[in-house]
């Protein structure tokens, strides 16, 4: 892995959590008025909506130069980030018992991401038995 | 309560959203699912927006990762994909995470 892929890593974590900050923020202090689309054009969430359109462009990028299984695990400290950025910049309580969580949320998408990323299924088999029929497809 | 509706929405719309993304982008699966799920993600997305006024960010984040379980459970019936015991333990770790944010 090299360092061009750490830099994007850390881009990745941050405008998640920057993004998400940002959202926050703007949807709290949106008009009680405004409906769901209308409320984005408050600043804040504006520049939230631009923030996690970049995460989604750079996480994209990571995936063309750094294994999934890389990306999976390492992206998920964002959970754990959210969680600590709600607490330092926006003054909410986490307790003990949201920090397990995020951390055991943390741990399992972690665990996920060490299976492989395609694996045998039923419908490949049929198709190479020479049925073609799309398995969960109505029949 | 409310905050719950909204997990529930953004859970149900993530899954079905990625779930027919999945599903038409195969091969031999139906393309017009792809825009079709770009419906439900948005849903997902408003609902999220929806929470975040009125529930905590420490909470609504973890609380998405709900979508996870049910995701691994619809690749399993519906995509009839191979789910080891990893992929089950991490569903059942978020599970276990997003009942630890309800206490």
């Amino acid at each position: 892995m090299n360092a061009r892929a750490y830099w994007h890593t850390a881009g990745v974590i941050l405008l998640n959590a920057a993004g998400n900050f940002a959202l926050t923020v703007g949807m709290k202090r949106a008009p009680a008025a405004a409906g769901p689309v209308f409320a984005l054009l408050q600043p804040f969430a504006a520049a939230g909506v631009v923030l996690l359109i970049a995460w989604m462009l750079l996480r994209l990028r990571l995936l063309q130069i750094a294994d999934l299984s890389f990306v999976l695990p390492v992206t998920a400290v964002g959970y754990i980030l959210n969680a600590a950025v709600g607490a330092a910049l926006l003054g909410e309580h986490v307790t003990l018992t949201r920090w397990a969580g995020a951390f055991l949320i943390t741990g399992g998408a972690a665990l996920t991401s060490m299976t492989p990323a395609r694996s045998g299924r039923k419908q490949e088999q049929r198709e190479t038995a020479g049925t073609g029929r799309e398995e969960g497809e109505p029949r | 309560m409310m905050q719950w509706l909204l997990v529930g929405a953004i859970v149900v719309c993530t899954a079905c959203g990625d779930l027919l993304q999945s599903h038409g982008m195969r091969r031999g699966g139906a393309r017009w699912k792809v825009p079709l799920s770009v419906v439900f993600l948005a849903g997902s997305f408003f609902s999220f927006t929806q929470l975040l006024r009125i529930a905590d960010l420490s909470f609504a984040v973890p609380a998405t990762a709900a979508s996870l379980v049910l995701e691994t459970l619809l690749a399993r019936v519906v995509l009839k994909e191979h789910v080891d015991w990893r992929r089950w333990g991490g569903a059942a770790l978020a599970a276990a995470g997003v009942a630890l944010l309800a206490l």
